[in-house]
């Protein structure tokens, strides 16, 4: 049963040849086995995923099958999702309880999803390794060969990436800010889709940095990922920055192939210290596409190295202001003072980890009065720039075809001396945020050390489709069978 | 004729620029659903936007934009068809998300001008440099509890026009003619009610002075002045202060202090309360704010005519004098009340009833013009009694005293009363001749040449004849009655 996609589990389920509550059953069981082994779940629901199961099985029954009725999901715990208690992975939102469903998970819903739990994170999805959860890291279900030391899943959906690479989950929500959808997939062996910004409502989704946040779907297969974001996606009044466009059939867009598509290969991202075989999966990801119709062009991006620094200024900046909520005066973790500062300093001093403090005073910095235009508002004029030469580029090509991040999944506590050394994780995937373009990671080899890698294909505003199109005609070349240490099935 | 204080070192002048916090009539808040209603249980209308749980989005409330148009339009300002709402930074218990999202840098609404009536009759144009929206925040209640602050955030998130002047203000009372002016402007549009008992219109006032001919001077800001009154004596007494400084040679701080009614002073506010490095950045939750240049001009064809344009319209179609017209314009309510008494009557006399005997009534009773027990119908009727000679100009004031008390018709208080007129000349005659019968003295007087006594006669047959004679018609008998 572990070996479906979702795509095939749905078929099954449709077919009747499984259950829902079967299914359900399977993944609960899975999860009570490996969880304690990989913490990629904070909170498990059995009793309330076994009644969405027991529903689902009741509609297969009536025949009013929605996209994902009876498909078991992983839920990042930045999600909130009413009456189940949501902590962005922070002791300062311990408890919290949310009396509203975001509408991201209710889209789910409306569509017949099961949910088995909240996966584990980053706190406030800070983060690229899952190191800065208040719930204890996350371990990557793979492991180096010959090596079973525990590594880091990525970061900051770590928990949603092992949850659904050990088959504890058929797929799982996420956010992506700066590559936090994408660099786990590629750690982990899945397919990870950060859509256009405002394609997905961030309504009901704890925020980090607005303007980079936007939520897409962690899956096995790139089919699966486009049957999830369809589900995900879509116009909503509540969240300004929505998009007001339908949602395209992005299943369909999987099958259209990449003959007579125009693919550029951005020069700049190349890294030092990038690891010799990640140069050698791009350069076969490009014969790939080749071979399968496309027409490959060297374009230039002349702003990427700038986009990290840029980033590190507008993410901060906007999550200083974002958390300044959590005050201990309304929900969440409260600790008392003798006056109301002392209340703030206690509250936010037990409530947040070191990252997330890091960032506040970094953003709180980068805003300050005297430091503004050197920071802030030079990082926004670049931020435009790194948008014009996507803009540019996308005159000339369809997609352009980039690694996911410079290594495979590294060992838990390694790069935690200098937070720059982190942060480099995300020198491929954080332009797109800057630009708010879509960008994919679809598994393409394994490295020296038999760790997953990934391939990113970024795309036009709104051409999701295309991105798609591109990730399944890579994903048809790579096939990529290897399967992580751990998991459920075995 | 200009304003000055007179210092130890000569005069003075002042030198205000005022910042107005207006509520903006809306069904909704800012950028939330929830209930903007006034007197509500504290904590009965707070959505979860309000209260700032996570995740929740800001989403711009479309009446509250029109109704910021709509006032600049009415200051015949230049409405910014892009603006841009920022997030202005600190941390309060009653801010629940720990920013305001106002508009910084660039302002819905640019600048504009408002034309000001000054005691001598005279007008002056007071510059208006923006109109910005922007959200309230809730109320701390530091007096439930010793130890305790309460918080109430029925009005967090409450839509906020700030409307901010050029210095172009130099006296108490142009201070006060100011926020008289804007005030009305915002009611005659109903975008503010305008009622600062409620806190719906806050002052803070920039004041400085100079010597004539100078450039500015440091000024001070005082905050949430909540009256007219208090804005013109918080002029004065922070003009006072700095004179004070300057003379005495200290130099004036920049700093925000607050005007203490009671002792008619300002004090400057904890140094800690204004400390604020606000970290202004644009809101990334919200859009640019793009208007339509069509919906612009559609709002702007349905203004209603405003005090300006009413009062010009008065002096020209009333012949109403200029002071008049703008006591009548200064209510929208006092306007339609006046229009209504005088459609096709004498409108200068229903001017001199309305801000004569109406407006003393309504004073002395404590009653708005809606609530007055004369309608204008019955105002109406009043004057048409005295204009067909049904009772007297006389008689007509005590009529109206008692549809002051009543709220009964002219007519049915005349007719019970019997205060109709007297016009049979007979009824005169006889009254006249009774009286110069019983007065064969002042007859003698009268002929004698002493014509005042001609006022003792119309007096003695008046009150005879209970006041209801017609004075044209007894002047007439009494005159032919007294003739050699």
């Amino acid at each position: 049963m572990f070996a479906l996609s979702l795509a095939e589990a749905r078929a099954a389920l449709r077919a009747r040849t499984i259950s829902a509550v079967e299914l359900t059953d399977a993944y609960l069981g899975a999860i009570e086995a490996l969880n304690p082994q990989l913490n990629a779940y904070v909170l498990v629901m059995p009793e309330a995923a076994r009644a969405q199961a027991a529903a689902a099985d009741a509609a297969l029954a009536r025949g009013e099958a929605g996209a994902l009725t009876g498909i078991p999901l992983a839920i990042k715990d930045l999600f909130c999702t009413k009456g189940v208690r949501t902590t962005a992975a922070s002791r300062i939102l311990e408890p919290f309880i949310p009396p509203y469903e975001s509408t991201v998970t209710a889209n789910l819903l409306r569509d017949g999803a099961v949910f088995l739990g909240k996966a584990n994170m980053d706190e406030f999805a800070m983060g690229s390794s899952n190191m800065t959860s208040a719930f204890g890291p996350v371990t990557n279900p793979w492991t180096r060969r010959g090596d079973n030391r525990p590594l880091v899943p990525g970061g900051s959906s770590g928990g949603s990436a092992a949850a659904v690479a050990a088959r504890l989950a058929l797929g799982a929500t996420a956010t992506d800010t700066g590559g936090s959808i994408r660099q786990p997939a590629g750690f982990c062996g899945l397919v990870g889709i950060k859509p256009t910004y405002g394609r997905c409502s961030r309504w009901g989704v704890v925020a980090f940095a607005s303007s980079l946040d936007q939520a897409g779907p962690l899956a096995r297969t790139v089919e699966d990922a486009a049957i999830l974001l369809g589900s995900m996606a879509g116009y909503d009044p509540k969240d300004a920055t929505s998009a007001d466009l339908p949602v395209p059939d992005f299943s369909a867009a999987c099958a259209r192939g990449v003959k007579g598509l125009r693919i550029g290969i951005p020069r700049e991202y190349v890294s030092d210290g990038m690891a010799p075989e990640i140069g050698a999966l791009w350069e076969q990801g490009r014969a790939w596409l080749q071979d399968a119709g496309a027409t490959i062009v060297d374009v230039s991006l002349p702003h990427t190295k700038y986009a990290l620094a840029t980033y590190y200024i507008v993410a901060p900046a906007e999550a200083s202001s974002n958390l300044a909520r959590y005050d201990g005066v309304r929900f969440g973790l409260r600790r008392e003072g003798a006056d109301l500062t002392e209340l703030y300093e206690n509250t936010r001093a037990e409530g947040f980890g070191a990252e997330v403090k890091r960032r506040v005073l970094i953003g709180t910095y980068v805003l300050s009065a005297g430091y503004y235009d050197a920071y802030y508002l030079r990082a926004q004029k670049v931020r435009a720039l790194i948008l014009r030469d996507f803009t540019e580029v996308f005159r000339d090509v369809d997609a352009l075809l980039t690694p996911t991040a410079p290594s495979a999944a590294f060992g838990q506590g390694e790069k935690m001396d200098d937070p720059v050394t982190m942060y480099l994780n995300d020198v491929f995937t954080v332009p797109a945020n800057m630009a708010g373009i879509p960008g994919i990671s679809v598994p393409a080899g394994l490295d020296a050390q038999g760790l997953p890698l990934g391939l990113q294909v970024l795309g036009k505003p709104f051409d999701e489709e295309t991105v798609f199109a591109v990730a399944a005609a890579l994903e048809r070349a790579a096939v990529f069978w290897a399967l992580p240490t751990i998991r459920a099935g075995r | 004729m200009t304003y000055a204080i007179e210092g130890s070192t000569g005069p003075w002048e002042v030198v205000v620029g005022l910042e107005v916090h207006a509520q903006v009539i809306s069904k909704s808040k800012l950028f939330s659903g929830a209930a903007t209603a006034f007197g509500a249980e504290p904590n009965a209308q707070v959505s979860f936007v309000d209260a700032a749980f996570p995740g929740m989005l800001p989403v711009p409330n479309a009446e509250c934009v029109a109704q910021a148009v709509r006032t600049g339009l009415g200051l015949n300002a230049k409405i910014n068809l892009v603006s841009r709402f920022d997030r202005k930074n600190y941390f309060y218990a009653d801010l629940p998300s720990g920013y305001q999202i106002s508009q910084y840098e660039k302002p819905i609404v640019g600048s504009g001008a408002i034309e000001i009536e000054l005691a001598d009759g005279s007008t002056k144009s007071i510059g208006v440099t923006r109109l910005h929206l922007e959200q309230d925040a809730g109320k701390s209640l530091h007096d439930q509890d010793p130890t305790k602050s309460y918080i109430d955030l029925n009005r967090a998130g409450v839509a906020l026009m700030e409307i901010v002047s050029e210095p172009d203000i130099h006296s108490p009372d142009e201070a006060g003619a100011y926020v008289r002016k804007l005030r009305s402007i915002m009611r005659y549009l109903g975008t503010c009610d305008g009622n600062m008992e409620e806190g719906s219109l806050r002052a803070d006032v920039n004041v400085s002075v100079r010597k004539p001919g100078e450039a500015f001077r440091t000024r001070c800001e005082i905050k949430n002045v909540n009256s007219v009154r208090f804005v013109m004596q918080a002029v004065e007494a922070e003009a006072t202060r700095q004179i004070e400084v300057w003379e005495s040679g200290g130099t004036v701080r920049q700093e925000t202090r607050l005007f203490d009614s009671a002792r008619g002073t300002t004090r400057p506010m904890r140094s800690k309360e204004d400390a604020h490095d606000y970290r202004y950045f644009p809101d990334p939750d919200l859009p640019p704010l793009v208007l339509d240049k069509a919906w612009v001009n559609e709002l702007g064809k349905k203004l209603p005519e405003l005090p300006d344009a009413k009062r010009a319209r008065f002096m020209a179609e009333h012949g109403l004098s200029a002071y008049d017209a703008a006591v009548l314009v200064a209510e929208r309510a006092n306007a339609d009340f006046f229009e209504a008494t005088a459609h096709r009557r004498d409108a200068k006399q229903a001017a001199n009833w309305i801000t004569g005997d109406l407006f003393a009534t309504l004073n002395r009773t404590g009653r708005t013009i809606e609530q007055s027990p004369v309608s204008a119908e019955n105002l109406g009727k009043l004057l048409d009694l005295i204009a067909d000679d049904t009772i007297s100009g006389k008689i007509a004031k005590d009529v109206f005293a008692v549809m002051a008390e009543t709220g009964e018709a002219p007519d049915a208080i005349v007719e019970a009363r019997g205060w109709r007129q007297v016009k049979d000349s007979g009824a005169i005659d006889a009254a006249v001749a009774a009286i110069v019968a019983a007065n064969p003295d002042k007859v003698a007087e009268y002929r004698g040449g002493k014509e005042k006594m001609f006022g003792f006669f119309v007096g003695q047959v008046m009150k005879a004849m209970a006041g209801k004679g017609n004075p044209a018609l007894v002047n007439e008998a009494v005159r032919r009655h007294l003739s050699p």
